[in-house]
């Protein structure tokens, strides 16, 4: 109970936080030279001064920057994210449109790199310093500091234009309608390449902290006592060193979920996925206020909703955080 | 007209006959003699979404590729260049220039059943063309309205003279029409239609996905007969350009228009028999890149000085080193396939001559302290790869001559506020897009008086009396032959005083699969209604 109401208490504190947050973001853009109105130009390829003042009338962007943000945060205040000046939707019918190929992206990449990160974390412990180790660490060093644009792009080359395995990007085919196991089964294949790019640099990560806790938690006083009583060393490693190994693990696991609504524009780019990350970079660009801030107000909330349950789940795991408090 | 239609079938099938031979030997031969194939679907790559499809209300390429496919125009292009009928059978202007009679053609109706008539055209001309669509709001500033006298026949009147050669060869690109029993109540902009556009085109809009794609299948009620071939045509949205190029190779996109690749992949996928990269069918579509002075620094408001920049850039070698085939030596605003305006090379140049260039800048007083003259701040476009190479070497090229160039980089909307409202630019970099008449895209680059923050307009803080002269003369002139001759002073006068210096003449690249037929036959294809493309199988 005390947990909670600790837990309670930061919820209630990251109120104004989002506020501010949400404040700083849209005086930030203020700041970016040009409006949605010099976008939209730019898009058309020209246009007079007369229709310029019609749109921004339209965008509502001759109000002043204060009466803008009052306006905003009155609408927020009601739950009402606005409008979208690219999409001419509401920014909610927006956001939900491109959460579930974000969401889908990011948990198949977050779950590969997290159960290969765990494995190879493993085999790289268990024979430090030996050749498996060197080339794991290696491989990982070699991912994590790859460009994914260019993983994306050879990936592509590779398996879609001379292999022809896999489509090239996309999120489904559309030149057929697909229903069902098909349909999934479709998403699934066009989700190969993007999952591959993306977890292997999730996977270096993954595999660099499950190494270093292995290798701590291996050296510890329990686990001779475990080896003393004669335990064989599988049992060592799956009962007793991984289960403690894990929890950077979780931690972690925790901390990118928070930024997963980020998605990531590179690879939704080069795979042409119609992902939040990439909504994002073009509400940038076309100066899209009402989606960016959208975006971000509802990346906060999750994260505020994932620091919330990741509090619970400590005091759960670790008992003494709830009494010391 | 049974005669020729009896004539080419027996010449098919003699020729197939002779083709079904020769495709034991080399299947590549029967590509020369084929009948149009029907069906197949073509994939489109889209690479900037737009915020809308109606080309009424917008004029970018943007919309065309899409939206020019389910709406028409009054007038198109023919092969070449000549204004040849779509909606408009005939017309017709008045010898004083003020009224211009469109006839219109019969039997067509729009995508969901309505008959298309005088009403819409009237309708899109008074509350589109004239109000919302840019360069439109300028073009049709002096008409005053259309009359309706019966379905087929739509009077425009113009309170000033119009000269029938400019409405022209701007209806091609400003004149898309659109059904007025969709639009006429509520906010045009805001209608629900210009995301599901309807229209009187080969293709009718069936989704549209954003971020993913956009569908339209065959019109069957197409008013051409036996069009359009294709079944389908899919714009698949990439952004990515290596991406894009690696979509072709895997040959789930057939087209990527107007120079949608980056300029090493077109350069590579031309080399590969399976596509066709050209410049054809792009020739409405030219641009210049530019040099732009701010008037404002008393540096760049002396002649000498621009002179000097002028002559101190080595042009051809740039062309020759980083756009290759894709782009030649420019010799003023108006470009060299503007057949009808073109004024020849015969204007004032500036070829590259650093001796000249030095001799220019020491006599204007900028003598060299420590190797520098003076600083400049340079402002590229971010519209294409050869704008930002551009800079770079316009930075050296400077730099050689003792002028320090910073280049400040900035995103399309920072772009236009910058230069063209605060006025935060020394030199900026980027395109004039010409469309198709100087006094549509060219002279307001020229003209004093546009108001401040109007895109890709004189915004120097530069006047000159003579210039404003020569294009106001132009734009009400109706003996062609004279205008063109205005057009050439104007050339002169602006190559003379070079408040923008435009050197370097690019069409759009076209990559295309090599099965597409009937393709890039138009110089403004892209844009067009692509009713007799077909695909081969």
């Amino acid at each position: 109970m005390r947990i909670l109401s600790l837990a309670g208490r930061r919820l209630a504190a990251s109120i104004p936080t989002l506020f501010l947050i949400l404040i700083g973001v849209f005086l930030l853009l203020q700041l970016a030279p040009g409006d949605t109105v010099d976008a939209l130009m730019a898009q058309m390829g020209g246009g007079d001064a007369a229709t310029a003042k019609q749109l921004r009338e339209f965008y509502g962007l001759d109000l002043s920057v204060p009466a803008q943000l009052a306006n905003y945060l009155w609408r927020l205040v009601r739950l009402d994210l606005g409008f979208s000046s690219i999409y001419g939707k509401p920014v909610a019918t927006v956001i939900l449109e491109r959460l579930p190929p974000t969401i889908l992206l990011m948990t198949a990449s977050l779950s590969f790199a997290f159960f290969f990160g765990l494995v190879f974390g493993v085999i790289a412990a268990r024979g430090v310093n030996r050749w498996p180790d060197t080339m794991i660490s290696t491989l990982g060093l070699i991912f994590y500091a790859t460009p994914s644009f260019w993983f994306g792009l050879m990936a592509i080359v590779v398996f879609s234009v001379y292999l022809q395995w896999l489509p090239p990007g996309g999120f489904e085919d559309i030149g057929r309608v697909q229903t069902g196991i098909w349909r999934v089964l479709d998403i699934a294949a066009h989700l190969v390449l993007p999952t591959l790019t993306l977890g292997l640099i999730f996977l270096a990560i993954y595999l660099r902290i499950m190494r270093a806790s292995m290798l701590e938690v291996l050296n510890l006083d329990f686990v001779r006592t475990a080896r003393a009583k004669g335990l064989d060393e599988t049992h060592v490693i799956t009962r007793h060193v991984l289960r403690n190994a894990l929890l950077p693990m979780v931690t972690l696991i925790g901390l990118q979920a928070g930024t997963m609504l980020g998605g990531s524009v590179v690879v939704e780019s080069v795979f042409s996925l119609p992902g939040l990350g990439r909504l994002a970079y073009e509400s940038v660009v076309q100066r899209d206020l009402n989606t960016l801030l959208g975006i971000v107000f509802v990346s906060a909330l999750l994260v505020i909703t994932v620091n919330f349950v990741v509090d619970l789940l400590y005091a759960r795991l670790d008992p003494r955080i709830a009494a010391e408090g | 007209m049974d005669l020729p239609r009896l004539e080419i079938n027996r010449r098919t099938a003699l020729l197939t006959s002779a083709a079904i031979a020769a495709n034991v030997i080399n299947p590549m031969r029967a590509f020369a003699q084929e009948t149009p194939r029907k069906g197949g679907v073509f994939n489109v790559h889209y690479g900037a979404e737009q915020r809308q499809l109606n080309p009424s209300i917008q004029a970018s390429t943007g919309v065309y590729i899409i939206g020019g496919k389910i709406q028409e125009n009054l007038v198109d292009l023919d092969a070449n260049g000549q204004p040849v009928g779509v909606l408009a059978e005939s017309w017709e202007a008045t010898p004083d220039g003020k009224t211009v009679t469109f006839k219109l053609r019969k039997g067509v109706t729009w995508h969901d059943g309505k008959p298309f008539t005088s009403d819409d055209v009237a309708f899109t001309a008074m509350n589109m063309w004239k109000k919302i669509l840019n360069y439109g709001s300028t073009l049709q500033l002096f008409l005053t309205a259309v009359d309706t006298p019966d379905p087929q026949t739509a009077i425009f009147r113009y309170e000033r003279p119009m000269p029938l050669s400019l409405l022209l060869r701007a209806l091609p690109d400003l004149g898309y029409v659109s059904a007025k029993h969709l639009y006429e109540s509520g906010d045009i902009r805001q209608n629900p239609t210009n995301l599901a556009p309807v229209g009187t085109g080969p293709f009718k809009f069936v989704k549209y996905e954003r971020g993913q794609y956009i569908i339209a299948d065959r019109n069957a009620d197409y008013w051409r007969p036996n069009a359009p071939y294709l079944d389908r045509i899919v714009w698949k949205v990439i952004t990515d350009r290596a991406a894009a190029a690696a979509q072709m190779e895997a040959g789930e996109l057939h087209y990527s228009p107007f120079s949608g690749l980056t300029i090493s992949d077109m350069a590579r996928l031309g080399k590969d028999k399976r596509f066709i990269v050209s410049t054809k069918g792009n020739e409405g579509n030219a641009r210049t890149n530019t040099i732009e002075f701010n008037f404002r620094r008393k540096e760049l408001s002396d002649i000498r000085v621009r002179r000097a920049i002028a002559h101190a850039i080595n042009v051809p070698f740039f062309i020759d080193n980083f756009l290759g085939d894709f782009a030649k030596l420019g010799t003023g605003p108006i470009p060299s396939t503007s057949t009808d305006f073109y004024p020849g090379p015969n204007t004032p140049q500036y070829p590259y001559d650093k001796a000249k260039a030095i001799a220019l800048l020491d006599e204007a007083g900028f003598k060299a302290s420590g190797g520098n003259r003076f600083s400049l701040k340079l402002l590229p476009a971010p519209w294409g790869e050869d704008i930002s190479l551009w800079s770079t070497f316009i930075q050296q090229s400077l730099g050689e001559v003792g002028i320090q160039v910073d280049i400040v980089r900035n995103d399309g909307g920072g772009f236009l506020k910058q230069v063209y409202d605060e006025h935060a630019f020394d030199l900026a970099t980027g395109w004039h897009q010409y469309r198709n008449d100087p006094a549509v895209s060219t002279t307001v680059w020229y003209r004093s008086g546009q108001p401040k923050g109007a895109p890709w307009t004189n915004q120097w803080g530069w006047e000159d009396k003579t210039v404003d002269g020569t294009i106001d003369n132009a734009l009400t002139e109706l003996d062609p032959a004279k205008r063109k001759a205005l057009y050439a002073q104007f050339v002169k006068e602006v190559n003379t005083e070079l408040p923008v210096w435009m050197p370097i003449e690019q069409i759009f690249v076209t990559v295309i699969t090599a099965k597409a037929r009937n393709h890039s036959n138009t110089p403004r294809w892209g844009s067009t209604s692509w009713h007799d493309l077909w695909l081969t199988a």
